[in-house]
């Protein structure tokens, strides 16, 4: 092959990545920017509420409670190698509020949510609903984004908060039904080792990962291209697009909450 | 008064408009014909500022379009688009009365209803359809709906995007005779895209015919038929041969 041509298509690829963050970030500034700017859609914000927050609660919560007792095991399994099985609890509190719960809470959701949003305002798309929506006088970011987005910020962190629960709690069960812990000494250690810092960023890095699963889903939803493919094709990219910002996001924010 | 002068519109390399002028004076009916892909709905697209000119003018009442408060310019138009694009998650009524249940033209919920049943009446619907979701209902009830829609608020200009394109001849029929009658009665500026020319002879007052990303011919409906212009006689004809390509 040419080597001149390889160096363009990698050009070009790396222009087409900067170039999507860069219009990403105007749309995430847009996007919250008409949160806070009339007029506003009540009826579509609690709709988003619903869907976004009270219908993710089963897969966050199982997802939760699998993971935690998972965790439990390991550790167990691990810590015994060098007689610390004692710290089950600690260690899954720890990994469930710090890290698991938010970020498999968050990929649950950009799996359910950010699919969801994005094919459905692909659809809209496709179909004219969007150029409808301007017609009738509705700003398609108003009706469409910010209250999604709105949704999102303020219930990712109680999915969280609940998915952390629920994942301690698998652990807990594991441990003092199959590893043999007393459960008072076990509910003990659980609270005794978190602290409020352990907790705020966990709702800070849900709150992020609610932003991101709102924001790509409504962004590539909005630039959908043509037909069944062009939806498809939305849904897709939204969701690897969320997953990935999620995993990144959590990489800072683990940095900036935790770095010594 | 709507008004195009010179107006172009590219999307990559292709030319779609390409210096289009076109005059519909207040209160008439102008059905743009054309093939497919000749940019008649980019034309109508751009008077709404739903798709960007890339040169050109387009006034409405004397006023540049693309300036002003978008709002209220929105405000004066109603618009039947090709496949209705109801919106699924609402009923019926809803859609109608949209533009009733927010933004600057709220009334009532009470009050927007009984204006989305009168519509649908209007347009030969019984009050039952209200509550149903648009998914519920066949092609040609979600073109009335449609219809009803873009008639709710009242608007002083119409536009209607292939209104029969997918409907029998019986339904087709009976939109058109609709169109013809609500645009007659609320003495609303029309404009229509279509190349069903069933449409044509029963909604126009006046003809053009895009093709090449200019108007080749515009005239009053009845001179259509003697108008010597070829791309018209081989559209109304509906021949292969003529200056307008069979394979494009």
């Amino acid at each position: 092959m040419n080597p001149l041509r390889l160096l363009g298509g990698i050009g070009r690829a790396v222009l087409t990545v900067f170039a999507t963050f860069g219009k990403v970030a105007l749309f995430t500034v847009d996007a919250i920017s008409h949160v806070f700017r009339p007029p506003f859609y009540p009826r579509e914000f609690v709709v988003a509420l619903m869907n976004i927050g009270w219908l993710s609660l089963p897969v966050v919560g199982l997802t939760a409670i699998f993971t935690g007792g998972a965790l439990a095991l390991q550790i167990y399994a691990g810590g015994a190698r060098f007689n610390a099985e004692a710290v089950v609890p600690q260690i899954v509190a720890i990994g469930m509020v710090r890290e698991l719960g938010p970020v498999l809470g968050g990929l649950m959701i950009a799996a359910r949510v950010t699919s969801s949003i994005a094919a459905e305002i692909a659809t809209m798309k496709v179909t004219e609903q969007i150029d409808a929506l301007v017609t009738l006088s509705t700003h398609p970011m108003k009706y469409l984004t910010a209250p999604r987005v709105l949704a999102a910020i303020l219930t990712v962190p109680v999915l969280v908060a609940v998915g952390d629960v629920i994942g301690i709690a698998g652990g807990y069960v594991v441990a003092t039904q199959n590893l043999g812990f007393n459960s008072a000494a076990y509910l003990q250690n659980t609270v005794n080792f978190l602290e409020l810092h352990d907790v705020i960023s966990s709702l800070v890095k849900g709150a992020t990962f609610g932003l991101i699963t709102a924001v790509m889903g409504c962004y590539y939803g909005m630039n959908s291209g043509r037909g069944a493919q062009g939806v498809g094709r939305a849904t897709k990219s939204s969701v690897e697009a969320a997953a990935i910002m999620i995993l990144a996001a959590n990489f800072i924010l683990t940095g900036v909450f935790f770095s010594v | 008064m709507i008004r195009l002068e010179n107006v172009h519109k590219a999307f990559g390399d292709n030319r779609v408009l390409q210096g289009m002028n076109l005059d519909i004076p207040k209160g008439t009916s102008m059905v743009i014909i054309g093939g497919s892909g000749t940019g008649k709905s980019v034309a109508l697209k751009c008077v709404l500022g739903l798709i960007k000119p890339d040169s050109g003018m387009i006034y409405v009442d004397g006023k540049d379009a693309a300036t002003g408060d978008r709002d209220a310019f929105l405000a004066r138009f109603g618009m039947l688009f090709q496949g209705a694009a109801l919106f699924d998650s609402l009923p019926v009524w809803q859609n109608v009365s949209f533009r009733l249940l927010r933004g600057p033209l709220k009334r009532p919920a009470e009050y927007a209803r009984e204006i989305a049943i009168d519509k649908l009446r209007r347009v030969g619907l019984k009050s039952d359809v209200a509550d149903r979701f648009p998914s519920e209902l066949s092609g040609g009830m979600q073109k009335r709906v449609g219809l009803a829609r873009a008639i709710a608020a009242e608007p002083e200009i119409i536009f209607f995007d292939e209104p029969t394109t997918g409907l029998d001849p019986i339904m087709s029929g009976v939109i058109n005779d609709l169109i013809r009658e609500i645009v007659t009665e609320m003495g609303a500026t029309a404009m229509t895209i279509t190349h069903d020319m069933s449409s044509v002879r029963a909604i126009a007052d006046n003809v053009a015919m895009l093709h090449g990303g200019v108007i080749q011919w515009t005239g009053p409906v009845e001179q259509m038929d003697a108008s010597g212009d070829p791309y018209v006689e081989q559209f109304i004809s509906g021949s292969a041969e003529g200056p307008i390509e069979a394979v494009r």
